[in-house]
């Protein structure tokens, strides 16, 4: 179980830059779990993936994995527990290495680094499997650097590699929005796939409402910095796209009124 | 070129090459543009000849010289990523502590080893001369320390410092630990060009706080004029081509300096400004060629 308790956090803190990214924000996600999170621009849905891997430190509240209080950890020690996609599909692997070698650093994430070869004979056969598993014709070209493939296919190996050591949650950061709409949609299927049969424990940023309602168990909105609706099983399956906005307008209206009531 | 020139040449450029491995190390590797290259390689050269001179062995004296550089560099790393210092200037910095630092070490600014023992006395034994022990010995301490990056570059950790050069974000997130990995890359760098130091020094019989200087010059043009003929493909082609490109550097000054135009000739003060011009020739010449090619 993972669970962050009143993460509080600012960028520019103390200058006339200051922005207040997340405000007391606490959060259960249970094993198993698959959240997926919506928002408009400027919510906090990326700030609070970034301060559950250790991208950002938090300012204030506390954040642990399986009970283990992780809120001082670094990025790369949390890495043992977390793997992540990013939106930009070139920043999940290394252009200048081969495809064998980036799944090589996969299968030892948040494992210590030795002076053993780094890919082995027999890690190949596993990462052509995995790769055959793709369907995009790569397990031949373990050799070839990875700058050579495109962008959906870039992602695609992100993605197996964020599952090639399981990890306790899987954090996937609006991880199709850079694709075309036909390469979005494999990854998605890829998504859905890697989760559902390995059972990941994931929470998804996304701008699409109808994606954020068909995948997972679970649905987080977020507004100005806050957790404003949290709907999960039945409640979620019901939900329709014209309720979220619904939602939304009336988290948005509640603001204004209390401007308003400020002025009075 | 005459044999003698030739030979002298072969001898810099193994020599030199180990700096240039160094050099190639964190500037094409890690992309750390490092200048501590101009202060540790006098190093090498300051901490070896005060070991043989106190008696050491000379071969113990080069390890000596390459732990000696190996510190140096961890300075910069650490400097870079503990103090988040900018990696130009954090090299700069300790290039120029080094300055001082040697000094201190030798006690004076220059020492000779006139009559002390040093890493070719087993080749003269032999009854080999100078000319030839030295780029043998040097030829064999270099294709070692080649074949000892190629299978390093290969291991688990050797991936996590190509990785940690190409995408720091990418290779955090996989779990390691790339302030680790800056401050050893930079370390095993200057524990090289260290050790080429001490070698030069030995060769030379002299060590002094004013060799180093234009030393990332040298070794920048060597990395590019390498990769340029030799190419760059795979990590293993790369770092050949980086020594081959160390022996083609030496022999283009050693022509430099045997040109005769009319009254002109160049001497060796002008070696500065030669290849300060050839490391902006061939780092601008890709690009020149690609305007062409559009126009």
């Amino acid at each position: 179980m993972i669970s962050l308790a009143g993460i509080t956090k600012y960028f520019h803190r103390g200058s006339i830059n200051e922005v207040l990214a997340l405000e007391d924000v606490s959060l259960n996600v249970r094993t198993g779990d698959f959240i997926t999170i919506i928002g408009s621009n400027g919510a906090g849905k990326s700030t609070l993936l970034n301060c559950l891997a250790g991208s950002y430190p938090v300012d204030e509240g506390s954040i642990s994995i399986d009970g283990e209080d992780v809120t001082s950890w670094p990025e790369h020690r949390r890495a043992g527990d977390i793997s992540r996609v990013f939106q930009n599909p070139l920043l999940g692997t290394c252009a200048s290495l081969t495809i064998e070698q980036n799944l090589a650093l996969a299968a030892r994430r948040g494992k210590p680094h030795g002076f053993g070869l780094g890919v082995k004979n027999r890690d190949r056969d596993l990462f052509q499997e995995k790769l055959r598993h793709l369907g995009l014709e790569l397990e031949d070209r373990l050799k070839d650097k990875v700058g050579l493939l495109s962008g959906g296919q870039r992602q695609a190996l992100t993605m197996l590699m964020a599952s090639m050591v399981r990890p306790k949650v899987l954090l996937l950061d609006e991880h199709t929005a850079a694709l075309d709409p036909k390469t979005a949609h494999q990854i998605l299927d890829l998504t859905t796939l890697v989760v559902s049969e390995e059972r990941l424990t994931t929470l998804m940023v996304t701008h699409n409402m109808k994606q954020a309602l068909q995948l997972g168990n679970r649905l987080i909105m977020m507004h100005r910095s806050r957790i404003i609706l949290d709907v999960e099983g039945d409640q979620k399956t019901k939900l329709t796209v014209e309720d979220l906005i619904e939602q939304f307008y009336t988290a948005r209206g509640e603001e204004f009124s209390q401007d308003r009531m400020l002025l009075v | 070129m005459t044999w003698y020139a030739f030979f002298g040449a072969l001898e810099q450029g193994f020599a030199y090459g180990l700096m240039v491995l160094g050099v190639y190390l964190t500037f094409r590797i890690l992309d750390f543009p490092d200048l501590t290259v101009d202060g540790s390689l006098p190093l090498g050269a300051a901490v070896s000849a005060v070991a043989i001179t106190a008696g050491v062995h000379p071969y113990l004296s080069l390890l000596l010289a390459l732990g000696a550089g190996f510190l140096a560099g961890m300075v910069t790393g650490i400097l870079n990523t503990k103090f988040r210092i900018l990696h130009l200037l954090a090299s700069i910095l300790t290039m120029i502590a080094l300055y001082s630092i040697n000094i201190r070490i030798m006690g004076r600014p220059n020492m000779t080893l006139l009559g002390k023992r040093t890493i070719l006395d087993p080749f003269y034994a032999m009854d080999m001369s100078p000319s030839v022990a030295a780029p043998i010995l040097f030829g064999i301490v270099s294709v070692l320390s080649v074949i000892f990056l190629m299978w390093f570059l290969h291991t688990e950790f050797g991936l996590a410092i190509l990785a940690t050069g190409d995408n720091k974000q990418m290779i955090t997130s996989q779990g390691v630990n790339t302030h680790r990995v800056i401050i050893f890359g930079v370390g095993l760098s200057n524990g090289l060009v260290a050790l080429s130091g001490a070698m030069i020094c030995q060769n030379q019989g002299a060590a002094d706080v004013n060799m180093g200087v234009g030393t990332i010059v040298a070794g920048l043009a060597s990395v590019i004029i390498g990769e340029t003929v030799f190419g760059s493909r795979s990590i293993n082609r790369a770092i050949i081509a980086a020594l081959l490109g160390s022996i083609v550097y030496r022999l283009a000054i050693a022509l430099a300096l045997g040109l005769k135009m009319g009254r002109f000739s160049f001497t060796p003060s002008d070696l500065n400004l030669i290849t300060a011009i050839l490391v902006v020739a061939a780092l601008t010449l890709p690009q020149v060629r690609a305007r062409f090619r559009l126009k």
